[in-house]
């Protein structure tokens, strides 16, 4: 449609050349748009390198046959495919296998709680009218402005006083701590069931259904794209964070991925364990990469609205 | 019914969701209630049991006992100790030939337990005046109706009728332990001398660091947390605003109708968002040192003699951490605004090519009206994450660099400095008072634009 304006403006243009009128280049279109074309394609080109060739950089450096972060070079000149193999094989300094297991386990179990937790307070927020639901938001909305490090410390010592500082509790904490605030969390998928026509509720309401029937029969199969949404966040959640995962997890059995990447970063290990760094990186960003571009899609779609037509 | 009759008449109006007060409540528990009732002020249940609610007042009677039997065992002594935060400094003596340890007071673990009692002593008020009310209800039912509910359709109108009190009783105490508490807990740090000098006993210590922020010497100095202040709201602005309009740019240079290939450009853009960010950040780190790659690349090239001092000099450093963040923000940003910018009202685009509007005329006159009216909201939420932006600080520069002598980097934020005298350095009374002010700086910032913003004022209205 818009390029057969474009067309349609050009061949006017051509038709009045042809004619004899002289067209001056600022006003000549078709010679305005291939300049257009040829600097934004520079630009895009020149911007695309600077994006990928840190992401590229680390790929190759997996597979350095050099451990060290510094070469006389910008790219490694020679490869292997030993530091995946000693990634998986060589675990008793850092677990690396290990490592990957917990923080599986972990985001699989916060991945439910906190979707379930977040799905519960949005219908509250959204559907219901009850007397606490404004003060509700009001108070979620300041306590988003707490900045949230602060009460890392605290939240070590509620732990410890609840006996879950050590050996299998640690993992047990992680979890609480990941998925105990998501109720705070509802304002996106709030804003999702805003958009669902209240006359829904209304008919199932006078055919007879529950509120706890109308929640999960009605309202959750229709979020489903935001569903996604937020799962795939709340999965990721664990695998990225490293501040509260630092503040729980003081022993190196208790490590999450995202502590023994930094850890692998340290003084004492960057020269024998940076190429074996970009190899954990390289294996923990292909699986976010495939959830990323599932969860785009769901994105997309969730961004055009809950309900069509 | 003559209540809203009245209501109406005397010509005040309500809001659609306004929900009137609840008549059962605990004055006119006291004014109207009969003699069970009134002893269910002190003997939670005993109304509801004398209205045949048996299981129902048996659990109330139990959550009282519990309560009770709790406070004396432990809530008791930890409010009294969350007064005085312990004494007793760890002690060990020899006997038959062995050092036995007597670990002493903690005075964190006490606050923590003083102040979840005070916490499960709010919770015990609130849910005593709901027994309370519910024994007025049971008594007010029975006499309009016959009879008060059984239990079996209480826990039916959970699911129904009352299905708020189920599906948030478990996100709201998550939401209580875990945010509520510790926040609280923080905020009383603030009141003490938790320093790196009293790791185990401290004391309240009254207003004490407050003070520190406007004294000239120690730890925490005016001039610097003005500095620190300073550089987190102009990072804030850089970050947010150059993040806003090159991303606009490049989600439209993109979007103009002659690119081809638009969606390998975008996916060329949002590959750095599947890498973790803490990685890309660890990575860009690495090479941006004196010996890593990018200096030695440039030093091949023979553009420059020395490396670059991106994290040494107070300018470069400042710069790096904002174009950085750039690399790291503008994929987000493209996201959200091709999804925006594919959603623009077309005709008005028509209606403005008809009218002759040039290029950029549409641009200032449509694109950017919408795009700002759809964002501001976005454009806000931004602007406080960033002021809260501790990964892309603590893991690029580290705060530095750091003059000899200072708590603050040149490139800290008030929130990487708030971690570093937290974890770092074990102060974490100033942690806590900076955390405050974080807090206040946000609360100003974003209290004002929240409430100007459509989505706050008309939740409802895309419905």
């Amino acid at each position: 449609m818009s390029n057969n304006q474009t067309t349609t403006a050009e061949a006017m243009q051509a038709m009045e050349i042809a004619e004899g009128g002289h067209i001056p280049f600022w006003h000549n279109q078709r010679a305005r748009r291939i300049l257009g074309d040829v600097l934004s394609y520079v630009l895009l080109g020149v911007l695309a390198i600077i994006w990928i060739i840190p992401i590229v950089w680390v790929f190759l450096e997996s597979f350095n046959k050099n451990t060290g972060p510094y070469n006389e070079t910008f790219f490694p000149t020679e490869y292997t495919f030993d530091n995946y193999v000693k990634l998986f094989t060589d675990t008793h300094i850092l677990n690396f296998p290990s490592m990957f297991m917990r923080t599986l386990v972990i985001s699989i179990i916060v991945c439910i709680i906190s979707t379930f937790f977040v799905l519960c307070v949005a219908f509250c927020m959204s559907r219901l009218r009850f007397r606490f639901r404004k003060s509700f938001m009001n108070i979620v909305l300041v306590l988003g402005m707490f900045p949230g490090i602060m009460s890392v410390v605290v939240i070590y010592f509620i732990l410890k006083s609840l006996g879950l500082t050590q050996g299998i509790g640690v993992t047990i904490a992680l979890i609480l701590v990941y998925s105990a605030g998501a109720g705070a969390g509802f304002y996106v998928m709030k804003g999702y069931m805003d958009t669902i026509p209240l006359s829904l509720d209304e008919a199932a309401y006078l055919d007879g259904c529950t509120r706890w029937q109308v929640f999960t029969k009605i309202i959750i199969p229709i979020c489903k794209p935001m569903l996604v949404f937020q799962a795939l966040t709340s999965f990721l959640g664990p695998w990225l964070d490293f501040v509260m995962a630092r503040a729980i997890a003081r022993t190196q059995d208790n490590y999450t991925v995202a502590l023994g990447l930094y850890q692998m970063l340290t003084r004492e290990y960057l020269n024998d364990w940076f190429a074996r760094f970009a190899a954990a990186a390289v294996i923990i960003s292909i699986p976010i990469a495939v959830l990323f571009i599932v969860m785009q899609r769901f994105y997309q779609e969730s961004m055009s609205g809950a309900v069509k037509g | 019914m003559e209540a809203k009759v009245s209501r109406r008449s005397r010509g005040i109006r309500r809001k659609a969701d306004y929900i009137p007060p609840s008549r059962y409540t605990l004055r006119a528990a006291a004014a109207q209630g009969d003699i069970f009732t009134r002893l269910s002020f002190l003997i939670l249940g005993l109304g509801n049991m004398a209205r045949k609610q048996i299981v129902k007042g048996l659990i109330f009677l139990a959550v009282e006992i519990a309560y009770i039997v709790y406070m004396v065992l432990a809530g008791g002594p930890a409010l009294n100790m969350l007064m005085l935060l312990g004494w007793r400094t760890q002690t060990r003596q020899k006997i038959d030939g062995y050092w036995h340890y007597d670990a002493g007071d903690n005075s964190v673990l006490l606050m923590v337990a003083g102040i979840s009692a005070v916490f499960l002593t709010i919770i015990f008020i609130i849910f005593w005046s709901y027994a309370v009310r519910s024994a007025y209800k049971a008594q007010v039912l029975e006499q309009e109706e016959g009879r008060a509910p059984h239990f079996a359709q209480d826990v039916r109108m959970l699911t129904n009728d009352n299905a708020q009190v189920a599906l948030m009783a478990l996100p709201v105490a998550g939401i209580l332990a875990f945010t509520v508490l510790p926040t609280v807990i923080m905020m009383c740090i603030a009141f003490t001398n938790y320093d790196s000098d009293h790791v185990l006993l401290f004391d309240w210590v009254g207003f004490q660091n407050f003070g520190q922020l406007f004294a000239d010497t120690g730890a925490v100095t005016a001039n610097q947390f003005v500095s620190v202040l300073i550089w987190t709201l102009v990072w804030a602005f850089f970050a947010t605003f150059l993040n806003f309009f090159f991303g606009m740019f490049i989600a439209m240079v993109i979007n103009r109708r002659t690119t081809r290939l638009k969606n390998f450009w975008r996916a060329v853009f949002s590959l750095s968002i599947a890498v973790p960010q803490f990685v890309s950040l660890l990575v860009i780190n690495q090479m941006l040192q004196p010996d890593g790659a990018v200096n030695r690349l440039l030093e091949s090239w023979g553009w420059i003699s020395g490396p670059l001092p991106f994290f040494t000099d107070a300018t470069w450093a400042r710069v790096t951490v904002i174009i950085v963040n750039l690399w790291v923000g503008i994929p987000f940003t493209i996201m959200q605004i091709t999804g925006i910018l594919q959603n623009l009202p077309a005709e008005q685009y028509e209606a403005a090519r008809l009218d002759g509007a040039n290029w950029w005329q549409t641009f200032t006159q449509i694109t950017m009206p919408y795009l700002i009216f759809v964002l501001t909201p976005y454009l806000i939420t931004t602007f406080t994450g960033n002021v809260n932006n501790f990964n892309v600080i603590y893991l690029l520069s580290g705060g530095n660099p750091t003059p000899v002598g200072d708590t603050a980097g040149q490139t800290d934020l008030l929130i990487t400095w708030l971690y570093k005298f937290t974890v770092d350095r074990g102060d974490y009374n100033l942690g806590a008072v900076i955390g405050i002010f974080t807090f206040i700086t946000l609360a100003i910032v974003s209290l004002i634009t929240y409430r100007n913003s459509a989505s706050y004022k008309d939740e409802g209205g895309f419905r």
